[in-house]
């Protein structure tokens, strides 16, 4: 275990190293200078020069690189442009959040989807069957940019129901978080439903009825358990889609999360922001992948030793 | 499932094609004297908040929807299918390279990388087509390399090996057309992707840039008008809706009459 663990861990770091490249990157691929297009075509040339310098656009590009490196391993992810607060902060400050909105979309989407895909597998070529995938289709086809507009017309406007936008009480919460993890839901509905139906064929089902078992605790206590590992895996692998989903459900909802200052702080040209935002999701997305992938490997020997 | 799918998308391609010729309103003209009056005989989805055809609008930026589907799957498809059969036919440090690369890409979470991207280039249709491309290989080329590491071994990859046949001969005759069903099933369902990637760019202010009608444009637009216009916003949005379901029925029916494995685990 201990050498999966070790193998696993080391196989992340070029990739973070990657994905910091990459990040670092995106502030060259601006076209034309970088400064000039933060401060507008209106700054004056000594604004500029201030701004290169102080960023270090100034410097050769491998050590603007290297400091980059450095300064992003001690958490210095730089200054805002627009309000100069550390770039850590203002993020650290939205994170919890975006972790509120994501988690409440997840426990929806699984509320959702496991009773669906349980349902379509048991009743298997029936009405439950055929409403339930038609219903995941549904799901993964309404984009969550234009259910979350529709979720607000009718619960908030037409019915009062439930709060437009903010963030404070559960209320709050409810709209937004439907609104993301629906998507999830219908993803992890179907999966249900594929994983435990292959489950269903396995003897052990069989034996488990030939010993008297009811069907409910067949499917339940036996299939259903061990269908769970590649539904688990999928909720893992899915949260990056979760993540970038917050983006969207964020900014329609003026929810003050780590996706809605990514949206303004690209409105404001303000790059450090985008690229400390950037960073921190696909950091927190490569870790809940490597957290996924030691839990699979902790769960199901077999993956420790391939 | 699957011809419904295609009726969908059927529909959609002549709506794109015939649509605007035959639009009863010019998808600019203004009437700002009627702006947001909601769905009537005139105009069937309504007008928007300046007084355009939003039914106009809706069948022109279908025209957007596919264009960018079209470009994003045909240069993503390509491109991974080059790089995924070079990376899993020839091995070694080749495919340490491609996977190291592919790897690094799928770190960052869906549409994430396009909206890095799209941030620092300028929103544009042809910046968003961009970024979803230099994204959408990565899926292409994990697929197909997983298909090639399988058929290096055929015999009959073998045998044209050992009867001399040229490398890129090989990959082109022998080994990429055994990858090419997955790539049909992945690019039908990737058609629904990048159509679902650019309205949501262009929804975040990031795409299409008005007033060119685009769906997620338009989505955006309705934003401010929920309480007063709702139907600036249901009527793309259901646009959105339909044409992604429909390339998905489609996909789910390509990948079941062309993977029977599947169809059977699916029951």
């Amino acid at each position: 275990m201990l050498r999966f663990l070790t193998r696993r861990i080391a196989l992340t770091i070029p990739v973070l190293l990657g994905v910091a490249t990459l990040v670092f990157s995106l502030i060259h691929l601006i076209p034309g200078d970088p400064a000039q297009a933060m401060l507008g075509e209106s700054a004056s040339p000594q604004d500029v020069a201030d701004l290169r310098a102080r960023l270090g656009l100034d410097r050769p590009l491998v050590e603007q690189y290297g400091r980059f490196l450095q300064s992003t391993l001690h958490g210095d992810l730089g200054r805002s442009l627009r309000t100069n607060q550390p770039v850590t902060t203002a993020i650290l400050e939205r994170m919890p959040a975006t972790i509120e909105l994501a988690a409440a979309a997840m426990i929806v989407a699984v509320a959702f989807a496991v009773p669906l895909g349980i349902a379509a597998a048991v009743w298997r070529g029936t009405a439950v069957d055929h409403t339930a995938t038609t219903l995941s289709l549904l799901g993964i086809s309404i984009p969550n940019f234009w259910l979350g507009p529709l979720l607000a017309i009718v619960f908030s406007i037409e019915l009062g129901w439930l709060p437009v936008s903010g963030r404070g009480t559960w209320s709050h919460l409810v709209l937004p978080a439907i609104s993301l993890g629906a998507a999830l839901a219908a993803i992890l509905a179907r999966m249900t439903r594929a994983t435990l139906l292959e489950e269903l064929r396995e003897q052990y089902v069989t034996a488990a009825r030939a010993r008297g078992a009811s069907r409910a605790r067949a499917v339940i206590r036996h299939a259903f358990r061990n269908s769970l590992i590649p539904v688990i895996t999928l909720i893992g692998l899915q949260f990056g889609a979760v993540l970038t989903g917050a983006v969207i459900t964020e900014t329609i909802f003026a929810w003050p999360g780590v996706g809605r200052l990514l949206i303004q702080s690209i409105g404001f040209r303000d790059y450090p922001l985008v690229q400390g935002c950037i960073l921190l999701i696909a950091v927190t997305y490569v870790g809940v992948n490597l957290l996924t992938d030691l839990l699979y490997g902790l769960v199901d020997p077999r993956i420790r030793y391939e | 499932m699957s011809r419904l799918g295609a009726a969908i998308v059927l529909l959609a391609i002549v709506a794109a094609l015939f649509g605007p010729a035959v639009a009863r309103f010019d998808p600019a003209a203004q009437q700002l004297d009627q702006r947001l009056d909601g769905p009537s005989a005139t105009h069937w989805f309504g007008l928007d908040e300046l007084g355009r055809d939003i039914f106009a609008r809706v069948l022109a930026g279908a025209r957007i929807s596919l264009l960018v589907g079209i470009v994003v799957v045909s240069i993503s498809s390509v491109v991974g299918t080059l790089l995924g059969s070079i990376a899993g036919y020839f091995g070694g440090v080749v495919d340490e390279s491609i996977s190291r690369i592919i790897d690094i890409l799928l770190a960052f979470p869906g549409l994430l990388l396009a909206i890095a991207l799209v941030a620092v280039l300028g929103p544009s249709l042809t910046n968003v087509v961009v970024a979803l491309s230099l994204i959408g290989w990565v899926g292409y080329a994990r697929l197909v390399r997983g298909q090639v590491l399988r058929a290096r071994e055929f015999e009959f990859v073998q045998a044209a090996r050992a009867l001399g046949a040229a490398t890129p001969r090989i990959l082109a005759q022998h080994v990429i057309p055994t990858a090419l069903p997955a790539v049909t099933v992945q690019a039908t369902l990737g058609m629904g992707g990048a159509i679902l990637a650019e309205a949501a760019l262009s929804f975040l202010g990031l795409g299409v840039q008005p007033p060119t009608p685009s769906w997620g444009t338009m989505l955006n637009g309705g934003r401010t008008h929920l309480l007063d216009a709702p139907h600036l916003t249901i009527f793309p949005g259901l646009a959105i809706a339909f044409l992604v379901l429909g390339f998905n029925f489609l996909g789910d029916g390509l990948r079941d009459a062309l993977d029977p494995v599947t169809r059977v685990r699916a029951g």
